[in-house]
């Protein structure tokens, strides 16, 4: 195996019908698996295909879409030097993830954080606990539904939260060739 | 508020200035003016350095700079032998309880910078893990603007600072805090 390509090959003939789909986009490989073969494709990526690195592991909200979340594992090989990308969909009735801390330790964590903003909780995780909020804080902020300038929260002696005043943002650049007075970033309403 | 230095008021100045021996070494002021003097000369910060305005705040301290020119460059780690906490950087949500507690433990008199967008609104992060300014936990007494600010504009914050703390009733207010705690109870 020397090239990504080389590797989703050999993904889609032992997990054929584990492997949704496969993309190809300016020579990055996505995978995208079933979330009940996620584990072993991710162990067999290691072990048999030589993926010894977790650079990352993120999670996507399709708010509105079923299943609504989405992981996001980036592996790379550093005897081959390939990136490969592996996806898998989490329905929000059942947000249940098997943790890769068994196969990477860094992905401990990665997963603290996903678990921290998306709620997505991840089965057999070591140390599962809130890694940029503090315990008891009761949102997910990087949900879709979940608003910009924040929520109220209150928890006595260990941290409070307030409502940010936008005044008409969020303040977004706007691509134009008009000149830079029209793409600075300011409120658009 | 005067307060005068126990002195025989008719005697004593003229005394004093033709007297040789103590003729420059003895001057005559106000005890307020006097206190704020050697406050205002010697103000230990506590720098709670919390984002990038922290490395403007090292510069100041350094050679370059050198915040010793105005008696500043003791930076003191313990609130318990700081006079101005410099809050500079982005104030989490996290960390906001934190930073209302170290102010807590310094001793009066005790003054506050906020330097910087950040500490001093919130800058330029409008978002749920960001406390929109200091000044909502703590009392403030100087805001510096820059994001970060340079070292001459922290310097310039110092001075006003110094030039703030001149005009204090020194010697009836130094325990603002205490008095109203104790007058509470």
């Amino acid at each position: 195996m020397t090239t990504a390509s080389d590797a989703a090959q050999a993904l889609n003939s032992k997990f054929g019908d584990s492997i949704l789909s496969t993309v190809e986009f300016r020579d990055e490989h996505t995978l995208v698996v079933s979330l009940e073969k996620l584990h072993d494709i991710l162990a067999h990526c290691r072990d048999s295909l030589g993926f010894d690195v977790l650079t990352d592991v993120s999670s996507l909200d399709h708010m509105g879409d079923e299943p609504r979340f989405e992981m996001v594992y980036e592996l790379y090989s550093l005897s081959t030097k390939v990136y490969v990308r592996v996806r898998a969909a989490v329905s929000e009735d059942d947000l249940k993830v098997p943790t890769v801390t068994n196969l990477w330790a860094t992905a401990d964590w990665h997963e603290r954080e996903v678990y921290d903003m998306m709620g997505i909780e991840f089965v057999d995780h070591p140390d599962l606990r809130r890694i940029l909020m503090w315990e008891g804080y009761p949102f997910y902020p990087l949900r879709k539904e979940f608003p910009l300038a924040g929520k109220p929260s209150e928890m006595p002696d260990v941290a409070f939260t307030g409502v940010a005043p936008l005044e008409g943002g969020p303040f977004v650049t706007q691509p134009s060739t008009a000149g830079s007075i029209s793409r600075e970033p300011r409120a658009r309403n | 508020m005067n307060v005068l230095l126990p002195v025989d008021t008719e005697l004593a100045p003229a005394e004093a200035a033709y007297d040789s021996k103590i003729e420059g070494n003895v001057i005559f002021t106000r005890l307020d003016t006097a206190i704020n003097w050697m406050r205002k000369n010697s103000l230990w910060p506590m720098p709670m350095g919390l984002a990038c305005c922290a490395i403007e705040l090292m510069a100041t301290g350094a050679s370059r700079f050198d915040i010793s020119r105005f008696g500043a460059e003791v930076m003191r780690f313990s609130p318990r032998q700081a006079d101005v906490m410099i809050v500079s950087g982005t104030v989490t949500y996290k960390m906001a309880l934190a930073v209302k507690r170290i102010y807590d433990q310094m001793p009066e008199p005790k003054w506050v910078i906020a330097m910087g967008a950040c500490a001093s609104t919130g800058g330029m992060y409008r978002s749920y893990a960001v406390l929109q300014g200091i000044d909502q936990l703590i009392p403030v007494d100087i805001y510096i603007s820059g994001c970060p600010p340079r070292p001459e504009a922290l310097i310039e914050g110092m001075l006003r600072l110094q030039r703030k703390i001149d005009k204090e009733p020194s010697f009836v207010e130094q325990k603002k805090e205490l008095i109203a705690q104790l007058t509470k109870a």
